[in-house]
């Protein structure tokens, strides 16, 4: 299946994919408006170490941990691969944010504290916003064979 | 830190009903002018260091940022300019030359935009270039007299050319000046297109070596990076005499900037000046020239093309004659607004003449002494859209070299701070966090597509000429006409006014 | 002011007829006149001319100059040079038939003349191109006179009118030669001058030209690097010289030169075998200025036969034919069938495929 990946010789750090997924998850038109009503934490998180950055997001491993440790059977894998959380089974009990090995599940904020992953943007149906927005191309949405 | 006599020339607009504090901008600027207040959880500007480069405006999400002019101003005088004024408080302040880069920016005649072209009515269709062949196709180098044919077959044999896809190719700009990144684009560019692109003066860096086939490597007065290995691996080599931004004057790479590769492409020091002298010093005259052009042609089995380059200078006419003579297949001719990584200002605003009337006094000159023929002719030095290309061909030149142009495609602002080293665009700099700003993937499509468009265009504007190859457009100065211009300056050019 | 031809250029459209007895039989001249006349539409009566081939038999071995004259100075200085130059074996007025279309005749000369061989050989030129250079200095230097015709056993007659007056008015049926070719001119904007009237001449070489040159100054450029001077500023004259120049001072045979001026497309050279793809490479890179751009269809003469040729596009139109032993070329069929009403072959040449007729072996006169 078709995933987000990294290249990290072209990650900038800039951090333009955590806004543009905050924004896209919204489900807002505009990027201000959206900021201002309070962004959701973004489902991708840019690393950085000295000269070493890159963006990281929910791989969709074949075997997910955290679909195994969650408590109420809210992470599933749709028939395209895709890892969900259902926000309407979610407690919040944060356990798959403990088990995911790549910290890519976060925490949601507000009254919505239910665990939030990426999606790939399926319910948008547009190449994700995180590779969409990355102006140097340092994030590409692609076929690359199981991991 | 006494007074501040220099004030920023620029100042960030901000709109803070629109910023979301991302903090994009902060995070961009190698010149450190946003910063992010925790206190009041907004943004903050120092303009002292910027210089319009328009990173951060471009990469704002919700395009809350503007750059603008200081509107702080000293006293208008018709004489003395404001930029007069503060670049007198900047030696008084440091003792120092002053520095610029890219090509003249005063507002001295611009040429190209007092020319205009021919179209067909009537008497001659004109040819549509999506239904017709339209050939834009040219061979660089020297031509042998005349060409001997026994019962169809060609005895002649020829000298080595360059053949180019589109009469434009990419200008000298070393590795050192620009980044890695930017060669690779240019590179690859000129592969797809099936043009060339210059080494400048910095050597080849050794990843490099497999274009080579769309590369002419640059032999300078520093003579950087100049092995055998460097002579073969291109397509053709220039000899660099002189650039239009900088008439006689040397080169000199900052410390700064000659990183591990660099120093190792250039073969020096890591961490050395990297200085090129201002004449060669083995060229003091033009049988010098002619030693170095031959000393070449045997380094190289006779197998490529010698380029020689010159800036524009007031006798460029006679001196092209004297290197149509030395040997050299290919004259280039830099005009006074080319573009540079850094030059003394007082040298790139005064020195040099432009180079529309350049190349024009250059062809004639050769045709006068009936040797056109036998060199090629490319023409650099603020070739800006591609009718200027075709009227550089049509006043007499094979080709053109792109630089500026070529890095506004890599995302260059034209902020002439290349001198810096801090460029945000990860063009004029050697900092690897600002260098991979520069992703060649997309530079190198961004240049294709450049280049591909000007193509068409030329063609576009050579279909209306009723032209369908590029042969008939070279020196076909009866397709232009003068607006505005003086009757001496028509004479130069060569061409007749309009109306007429 | 309006400017004379000369003075500025003119784009022209036109009737082109060209015909040759390929075994050297000899064709009245007023055949060519019929031919032209069925094209009377596509002249405007400002130039018509024609040149033939075999017709001076008796003085074959010297040059024909004919010559405009505008004003007595000009003929005293033309003669004086011509007398200085060469031997003039014969001189004489140019027989014409007036007629009240043709108007403001200049004095028309005829000389057969040789080089004189101490200026020859003091020149240290080939006798060709003494004589080509004559010619030209004339024709630059001397004002009111014009040198129009300047080969061996053949002569150029031209006027401004429509061709079939002027072939009346040179009483072309009275001169018998194995080729011809014709001109109708359609000039855009010139008050007509006799001289911008085709054919042009250069020695034996004469073009008629039907088009309009994009690649004039490219081509004129080129050429004055090499002692041409175009002084008419007329898409013949340029061209008249480029086949000079390849033909005869760079001995490239005429099938050659048609790769040359209507030069094989990149992307058919691309495919060609590569001893072939060599010779066109270098075609257009070394006479890549002499390609001739924009609509064209032409006809050259020479001794000894004719030569058409059409833009690479085929922009204008052009029709060869054949019968026994002659050649017909023309702008349209009709003008053939008026001539030769049922030909072996008709046909429409591609552009920059050139139709080479010579004489053959022995048909020479």
């Amino acid at each position: 299946m078709k995933k987000v990946f990294a290249i990290e010789e072209f990650c900038l750090a800039c951090h333009l994919c955590e806004y543009n997924c905050a924004f896209s998850h919204s489900g807002m038109k505009d990027m201000v408006k959206a900021y201002k009503s309070g962004f959701q934490p973004a489902r991708i998180q840019v690393e950085e170490s000295g000269e070493i950055n890159f963006a990281l997001n929910c791989r969709h491993c074949s075997d997910p941990v955290c679909m195994k440790a969650c408590i109420t059977g809210s992470i599933s894998r749709g028939e395209d691969g895709v890892i969900r959380v259902d926000t309407n089974k979610c407690v919040g009990c944060w356990t798959c944010v403990m088990t995911c090995p790549y910290g890519a599940v976060v925490r949601g904020r507000g009254d919505r504290k239910v665990a939030l992953k990426c999606d790939l943007c399926t319910e948008s149906g547009n190449t994700p916003a995180c590779v969409e927005g990355c102006p140097n191309r340092a994030l590409v949405f692609e076929e690359r064979g199981d991991d | 830190m006494g007074i501040n006599y220099i004030q920023p020339g620029f100042i960030v607009l901000r709109d803070q009903n629109r910023c979301i504090r991302c903090r994009v901008c902060e995070r961009q600027c190698s010149n450190e002018v946003h910063r992010y207040d925790e206190d009041d959880n907004i943004m903050l500007a120092d303009e002292s260091g910027c210089v319009d480069c328009q990173r951060c405006v471009s990469l704002c999400p919700t395009h809350a940022l503007a750059i603008t002019e200081n509107p702080n101003h000293l006293r208008q005088n018709a004489n003395w300019s404001n930029q007069l004024i503060y670049e007198n408080y900047r030696q008084a302040e440091s003792g120092g030359m002053l520095l610029s880069a890219m090509g003249n920016p005063l507002p001295f005649p611009v040429y190209w935009d007092k020319i205009l072209l021919n179209a067909s009515q009537v008497t001659n269709p004109s040819i549509d270039p999506l239904r017709e062949p339209m050939e834009t196709r040219v061979s660089l180098g020297s031509k042998p007299k005349r060409l001997e044919i026994e019962n169809g077959i060609l005895k002649t044999k020829l000298p080595v050319n360059l053949q180019l896809n589109v009469p434009i190719m990419f200008s000298a700009m070393s590795y050192g000046s620009i980044s890695k990144n930017a060669h690779e684009s240019l590179a690859r560019a000129a592969t797809e297109l099936g043009t060339y692109y210059n080494t400048g003066e910095g050597g080849l860096h050794e990843d490099f070596y497999k274009y080579g086939s769309n590369t002419i490597v640059q032999v300078a007065s520093g003579r950087f990076g100049v092995h055998s290995g460097y002579l073969m691996a291109g397509s053709a080599i220039e000899i660099k005499m002189g650039q239009g931004a900088k008439p006689g004057i040397g080169g000199h790479l900052p410390s700064g900037k000659v990183k591990e590769d660099v120093s190792r492409t250039r073969m020096i020091p890591m961490g050395s000046d990297a200085i090129s002298p201002a004449p060669h010093h083995d060229i003091y005259s033009i049988e010098d020239l002619r030693q170095l052009v031959y000393s070449l042609k045997e380094a190289t089995r006779y197998t490529k093309p010698v380029f020689v380059k010159i800036a524009a200078v007031h006798n460029v006419a006679a001196i092209a004659s004297g290197i149509a003579r030395s040997g050299a297949d290919v004259i280039v001719i830099d005009g006074f607004r080319g573009g540079t990584g850094a030059a003394p200002t007082r040298i790139r605003d005064n020195v040099g003449i432009p180079i529309e009337l350049a190349l024009a006094a250059v062809d004639q000159r050769l045709r006068d002494e009936g040797i056109r023929n036998d060199v090629s002719v490319v023409v650099a030095g603020s070739i800006r859209c591609a009718s200027d290309a075709v009227k550089a061909i049509a006043l007499g030149a094979d080709a053109c070299y792109i630089g500026t142009a070529a890095l506004l495609a890599l995302g260059c602002h034209l902020c002439r701070d290349c001198h810096s080293g801090k460029c945000n665009w990860g063009i004029a700099t050697q900092r690897p966090e600002l260098v991979k700003r520069l992703n060649p993937e997309i530079g190198y499509k961004r240049l294709v597509n450049l280049v591909s468009a000007w193509d068409h265009e030329i063609k576009e504007m050579m279909g209306g000429m009723g032209i369908n190859a590029i042969d008939s457009l070279r020196g076909n100065r009866l397709m232009l006409r003068g607006v505005g211009i003086n009757e001496k300056e028509l004479q130069i050019l060569g061409i007749k006014h309009a109306g007429e | 002011m309006l400017l004379m031809e000369g003075e500025t250029r003119i784009p022209s459209g036109c009737a082109i007829v060209g015909l040759i007895s390929r075994k050297g039989r000899m064709i009245p001249g007023d055949t060519a006149v019929k031919a032209i006349a069925v094209m009377h539409d596509r002249s405007n009566g400002l130039g018509g001319g024609f040149a033939g081939y075999g017709i001076y038999p008796q003085y074959k071995d010297l040059y024909a100059f004919h010559i405009f004259y505008y004003n007595q100075k000009a003929k005293e200085q033309t003669e004086e040079f011509l007398n200085s130059h060469f031997d003039i074996e014969c001189l004489n007025n140019i027989e014409i038939r007036r007629l009240p279309n043709i108007i403001d005749e200049p004095v028309i000369m005829r000389y057969f003349v040789a080089p004189a061989q101490l200026k020859l050989k003091s020149s240290q030129l080939d006798e060709r191109e003494f004589v080509a250079r004559c010619v030209i200095r004339i024709n630059s230097e001397i004002d009111g006179a014009y040198v129009f015709s300047s080969g061996k056993n053949m002569g150029v007659f031209k006027a401004v009118g429509y061709p079939e007056d002027v072939g009346e008015f040179y009483r072309l049926e009275e001169y018998q030669g194995y080729s011809w070719t014709a001109h109708g001119r359609y000039p855009t904007n010139t008050p007509g001058w006799w001289g911008g009237a085709h054919p042009f001449g250069l020695l034996d070489y004469t073009i008629v030209h039907n088009g309009e040159i994009s690649s004039y100054d490219a081509n004129r450029r080129f050429l004055e690097m090499y002692g041409y001077r175009c002084k008419l500023l007329t898409d013949t004259e340029v061209i008249t010289y480029i086949f000079d120049y390849l033909n005869r001072r760079s001995g490239l045979p005429l099938e050659e030169i048609s790769n040359i001026v209507c030069a094989r497309f990149w992307d058919e050279i691309d495919r060609m075998p590569e001893e072939e793809r060599r010779k066109h490479e270098a075609y257009r890179s070394v006479y890549s200025s002499l390609l001739i751009n924009g609509p064209f269809s032409i006809i050259l003469g020479f001794s000894g036969g004719i030569m058409a040729l059409n833009d690479r596009l085929k922009l204008r139109s052009m029709v060869a034919a054949e019968k026994d032993d002659m050649v017909y070329v023309a702008s349209e069929e009709c003008a053939i069938r008026e001539i030769c009403p049922s030909p072996d072959r008709v046909w429409s040449p591609r552009g920059g495929e050139p139709v080479i007729a010579r004489l053959e072996e022995g048909g020479r006169n």
